[in-house]
């Protein structure tokens, strides 16, 4: 096979992991709303939480990113 | 279609060499010394005008000062106080390095592993530094949690001890890799304009504006998060030990 063509599916298929990133993220935010629902005076403290949580989960869509970046221009 | 990537490219500005040690000023040592300036700028300019009731840039001053000191009475507690001037310089310099690479033409040196490996590993060796200054050998009990039975414990010390050094690859390469990924993104869907043209080209384009808005909220978080991790090993160093 190609080289070109090796690179461009060993891309595709490292992207895949993205899927439970979107689960991940999805999760974190319905609890945080959920969360708010319940208790509106406690939404300063959970938000910043959050983000935290959020930017933990991004970073791993991140690492899967990185990867298919590196098989296709490396 | 061209290389996205090589906007990451370093190229040497004015060489200068030491002996063996090539010292050269390179664009991200250029942008790096940029970054310093606009915030040395922006704290000293800001907070000129000493007054009670502050005005529009005082008050961004003040605000910046105030999170991160609340920040770290949140996460390390009263005896984080000493270690405020690194947490705010660290959240100062990636936050205004992320949002000064934003500018078109501009070079985000935090998309470079080297750089924020080098950040991620002095927080890490500061850290653990501290950690054992203060608890001398006991600072090993942080790799026995406590509540869980002897048996198990054989197979938990290792995991604990691995999870502990995956702390600044985990630190660096999640700033490095929102960069990078996010400017790369950019530099993509930028591609994508011209080859289809006046029909076709306003979609890649407002892709773009909405991933620089989304960029900027990444920039802030990115800093956020480095910092945050930061002030929650240092507790980790400074209690619970």
């Amino acid at each position: 096979m190609e080289i070109d063509a090796a690179k461009m599916i060993g891309a595709g298929l490292a992207v895949i992991g993205l899927g439970g990133v979107g689960a991940g993220i999805g999760s974190i935010f319905a609890s945080l709303i959920s969360s708010i629902a319940r208790n509106p005076a406690s939404r300063g403290q959970v938000f910043g939480l959050a983000m935290l949580g959020f930017a933990l989960v991004e970073a791993v869509a991140l690492y899967a990113l990185l990867i298919s970046f590196l098989i296709l221009f490396t | 279609m061209a290389n996205p990537l090589e906007q990451f490219t370093i190229k040497t500005l004015v060489p200068i060499q030491l002996g063996q040690v090539d010292a050269s000023l390179t664009n991200a040592g250029l942008f790096m010394v940029l970054t310093v300036a606009a915030i040395l700028l922006f704290l000293s300019l800001s907070m000129r005008q000493r007054l009670l009731v502050p005005g529009r840039w005082q008050s961004m001053a003040e605000i910046s000062y105030e999170f991160i000191a609340g920040m770290i009475r949140d996460n390390v507690g009263s005896e984080g106080r000493k270690y405020f001037p690194f947490i705010f310089s660290l959240f100062m310099f990636i936050l205004f390095a992320n949002l000064i690479g934003l500018i078109p033409y501009a070079f985000t040196f935090t998309s470079h592993i080297a750089v924020t490996f080098a950040m991620a590993l002095v927080v890490f060796l500061g850290v653990t530094v501290i950690a054992i200054a203060r608890h001398g050998l006991h600072f090993f009990s942080f790799f026995l949690p406590s509540g869980i039975p002897k048996v198990m414990a054989p197979v938990l010390v290792p995991i604990e001890i691995l999870s502990y050094l995956s702390r600044p690859i985990s630190l660096s390469i999640r700033l490095f890799a929102n960069m990078m990924a996010g400017h790369t993104m950019m530099k993509v869907f930028a591609g994508f304009v011209v080859p289809l043209g006046i029909l076709g080209g306003w979609a890649p384009l407002s892709v773009d504006v909405a991933l620089t808005a989304f960029e900027f909220l990444v920039a802030f978080l990115q800093a956020y998060v480095f910092t945050v991790l930061t002030c929650l090993y240092l507790n980790d160093a400074i209690n619970l030990h």
